[in-house]
């Protein structure tokens, strides 16, 4: 384990450029699943072309996202934006569905009596539905977070650093040690994107934990 | 660049030879159906067997989730190191690869198999034991077909992830798909890349097609509610499809 005394400002580095790289996607794709979940939800016809179409981005490898991108959008082959655009699209893949049937779940009478109290579908969407399938979104969007951290590690194959990058150097050099380091930062990494999703879950529904604590 | 991918698959030259499509999606075809059969192999019968027992839950949850974390890349790397010295011949290449897509394609297949024993209706399960049946007998005749629609949904979603990632084998010098990719990467050949890109997601959804028919005629119409041309002695000459006999007949 010398190699890693020698490289930890490295490792850090790459795994610093890894949080930014698996992170930021886990955002813009919510962001953008939410609106398309809702829509899913709101318009039936909808629902089966949302959900095919976005699963079938899914097929894509990861590898020839990362190659193709820079020619659909103009960047350099080098431009982390190429990464953060496969990575939202592999997230709204994940979490259209998540986000409709998270919708779906929240039960009729509760929206029926949001909508007696006088609440408006805009207002009734972000007070009552969308709190309400945050169990279930959130847990889309840990399976999103994991893959994407295990994902991102791909585009070392096309020169952009982060945790992958020390597989392909380790593979270059017939040297293992950087390898094990890459697997096991990516794997702890995972474990804390999921660990911070799971915190903020808890934070978010307040309500579940009331329910237990009285009973 | 849609007439350049099309002017590429359309090129007969890629059509043939050792470097051909077809070949590649043979090569492709036989990574990926070898992988999900050891995986479905190992899988299925573990989901089964936490399923029925209860044991080991928390043994699924866990491992299922870890697995995902692993990156795909590194443990083929490491693999290929910890693996390829001690084989030889393509033996040396093909085992790592494939150890990293039975290492992709289990978490689905087990949560799949898992889930479908556990979420089996109790009724069904305590009719089968008041029928008589022992444990083994209730897995097999009433738990297993039961599970099947979720097996089948974690088989084929195994199935879509291994093909997208068998493409790493190139990364090897391995063949499939993926050499469309890699060497596409290599010359700056983007219409090979994405021609690559495009058999990759053509053969997933293929493969997928090919795996709803399965379930279509594997899975008991008794779970679908699809009974098609059933003939029955119904006195309405079998215009609603029969329900199971539960009532009694007086």
């Amino acid at each position: 384990m010398t190699w890693l005394q020698d490289h930890l400002g490295d490792v850090l580095g790459l795994t610093v450029r890894h949080i930014y790289l698996a992170g930021v996607p886990l955002i813009l794709g919510l962001l953008i699943a939410l609106p398309l979940g809702w829509l899913a939800r709101r318009y039936r016809g909808l629902y089966p072309i949302l959900i095919i179409g976005t699963s079938l981005l899914y097929t894509i490898p990861s590898l020839a996202l990362f190659i193709m991108l820079p020619f659909l959008l103009g960047t350099q082959i080098l431009d982390p934006t190429n990464v953060i655009v496969a990575m939202t699209i592999y997230t709204v893949a994940l979490l259209v569905r998540t986000v409709a049937d998270g919708l779906g779940a929240v039960p009729d009478a509760v929206n029926q009596s949001a909508t007696a109290m006088g609440y408006k579908r805009g207002r009734r969407f972000v007070s009552v539905e969308l709190p309400l399938a945050v169990p279930v979104i959130s847990a889309g969007l840990r399976v999103a977070a994991v893959s994407n951290v295990s994902i991102v590690s791909v585009a070392a194959l096309i020169g952009v650093q982060q945790l992958g990058s020390l597989f392909t150097d380790g593979f270059s050099r017939a040297f293992v040690e950087p390898i094990i380091v890459g697997v096991v930062a990516c794997v702890l990494l995972a474990l804390l994107f999921d660990g911070v999703i799971l915190g903020a879950t808890v934070l978010a529904t307040p309500w579940l934990r009331a329910g237990k604590a009285s009973g | 660049m849609i007439n350049n991918i099309y002017a590429w698959l359309t090129d007969g030259a890629h059509w043939q030879g050792y470097d051909g499509i077809p070949r590649r999606l043979l090569e492709h075809l036989a990574y990926s159906l070898t992988a999900l059969l050891i995986a479905a192999l190992i899988a299925i019968p573990l989901g089964l067997y936490i399923g029925h027992t209860g044991r080991g839950r928390f043994l699924v949850v866990n491992a299922v989730g870890a697995a995902r974390a692993i990156p795909s890349l590194g443990l083929l790397f490491l693999a290929f190191f910890w693996l390829g010295p001690r084989l030889s011949g393509d033996i040396a290449f093909l085992a790592p690869a494939g150890l990293v897509l039975v290492v992709l394609a289990i978490p689905p297949i087990l949560s799949g198999a898992y889930a479908g024993v556990e979420g089996v209706d109790p009724d069904a399960r305590d009719a089968a034991k008041g029928m008589g049946m022992r444990g083994p007998q209730v897995l097999r005749h009433v738990e297993f077909p039961c599970a099947l629609p979720l097996i089948m949904s974690g088989i084929r979603s195994g199935m879509l992830q291994v093909i997208a990632t068998a493409t790493i084998a190139a990364v090897l010098g391995l063949g499939g798909l993926g050499r469309f990719l890699i060497d596409g990467l290599a010359s700056q050949d983007f219409p090979q890349t994405a021609s690559g890109a495009l058999l990759v997601a053509l053969l997933a959804l293929s493969i997928d097609m090919v795996l709803a028919l399965v379930q279509r005629s594997v899975v008991s119409r008794g779970l679908t509610g699809r009974y098609g041309t059933v003939r029955t002695f119904d006195p309405d000459g079998g215009a609603t499809p029969p329900t199971p006999a539960l009532q009694h007949s007086d």
